[in-house]
């Protein structure tokens, strides 16, 4: 997961406390992606195991301020100049429902009117989200790329629809 | 608020043609856009969508139903009313820009409003508010060809705004322009629509229609879906 490189990129600023590290992580990601407080120690306590981080003494508060190494450093630069990989998308839901529509013979031209209406309700709302947030460059960012998943999806309905639309085989079942 | 149609269709159907070689553009469509809403159409090439447009400015005639702007039906309006309606009231974007190349981006934005009679000085001042409105202020004097094709695209909408007119119909207006400068265009016409004015906008780009408070999708020029925004914004 991201969260131990995305703590390291944060640390690369400078020194931080763990309650600044998570208002920091959720700024940059347009608070897509919230972290409770435990998830950060958690993930700090594991980057000073494998020395990718350094503890400071504890303040009067007892709050205790970390520092990437160079070791951390590295690590860094290693995620930032590695491409992520294609991994398992939470949309699947979608492509294999459609699929299974057109195997079992449904109609299956309102199923697809209908999630069209439905990711476009959420495209309208991300897009109005952006244009709330248009100063912060990170979080405009992350909006822009779920602006962009959405669309994606629509024009993969828009072309589910016209492939249905020409194949003879589901013209003959809705026949 | 109270809704306050700018347009509305009623009943709306076009045919091209009659007999058997009669197409049915569109039929039994249905849709009133009020001031300060921002209403997109979506839908497969053929499904209509312009000619909705052209008929909801008045640029072609339903065959039946009917269209009312600013509460005047346009149905039975003589030729002369019904051009003086659309020159009063109605905006018109489309993706060609049809820039006349030979005159400056200002003398682009004046001339239509010096034809509507307006004099000299008022349209070259309106002309020059409604540039400084979409950021043009800087290349008023200059022509055509020596600004970006997003500051061009910026002119056509900046003639289709000139004047108090309420209600901008805008065909695919981001034609093709890169994502960020078709963000600045749906910005301008989101920002005109705040300011009170009612905005129709065809687009094939899911994208741009998601700045519109309703999007409606058309089918064989029927209106198979809409989606309306939420209210309350999503922060």
């Amino acid at each position: 997961m991201a969260i131990r490189q995305g703590l390291l990129a944060l640390l690369s600023r400078g020194p931080r406390y763990g309650y600044q590290l998570r208002a920091e992580f959720e700024a940059s990601t347009g608070a897509t992606w919230p972290l409770n407080i435990g998830q950060v120690y958690t993930t700090l306590s594991r980057l000073e195991r494998d020395g990718l981080v350094a503890p400071g003494e504890q303040d009067d508060q007892g709050r205790v301020v970390y520092t990437i190494t160079e070791a951390g450093r590295a690590e860094m630069a290693r995620w930032f100049g590695t491409p992520v990989a294609q991994a398992d998308r939470p949309r699947d839901e979608l492509v294999i429902k459609l699929a299974m529509a057109v195997t079992a013979g449904a109609d299956v031209r309102p199923i697809i009117q209908a999630q069209r209406t439905a990711t476009m309700g959420t495209l309208q709302r991300l897009t109005r989200a952006r244009r709330a947030n248009a100063e912060d460059p990170a979080q405009r960012l992350v909006l822009d790329s779920m602006i962009f998943q959405a669309e994606a999806e629509q024009r993969w309905l828009d072309h589910c629809e016209a492939v249905l639309a020409a194949s003879p085989q589901t013209q003959e079942r809705q026949a | 608020m109270s809704f306050d149609p700018v347009v509305r269709l009623a009943d709306v159907g076009r045919v091209h043609g009659d007999g058997p070689g009669a197409v049915t553009a569109l039929s039994e469509v249905n849709l009133a856009v009020g001031a300060g809403e921002l209403v997109a159409v979506m839908g497969p090439s053929g499904s209509g969508k312009s000619t909705l447009l052209n008929v909801a400015g008045g640029l072609d005639r339903p065959t039946s139903g009917d269209v009312v702007v600013e509460d005047v039906s346009l149905t039975r309006l003589p030729a002369g009313e019904l051009a003086a309606l659309r020159r009063r009231h109605v905006g018109y974007v489309f993706q060609d820009l049809n820039l006349i190349p030979s005159l400056t981006a200002l003398e682009n934005v004046t001339l239509p409003r010096e034809l509507d009679g307006i004099r000299f000085r008022d349209a070259r001042r309106q002309a020059l508010e409604v540039l400084a409105e979409v950021g043009l202020a800087e290349v008023a004097d200059r022509f055509p060809d020596e600004i970006s094709g997003g500051q061009r695209q910026r002119v056509a909408i900046a003639r289709a705004l000139a004047g108090e007119r309420r209600l901008i119909l805008a065909d695919e207006p981001t034609g093709a322009l890169d994502t960020p400068t078709g963000d600045e265009i749906l910005q301008l016409l989101r920002a005109r629509c705040d300011a009170g004015a009612a905005v129709l906008l065809v687009t094939h780009e899911p994208r741009y229609a998601a700045w519109a408070d309703r999007v409606v999708f058309l089918r064989d020029g029927r209106v198979a879906d809409t989606a309306a925004a939420p209210m309350e914004s999503a922060r």
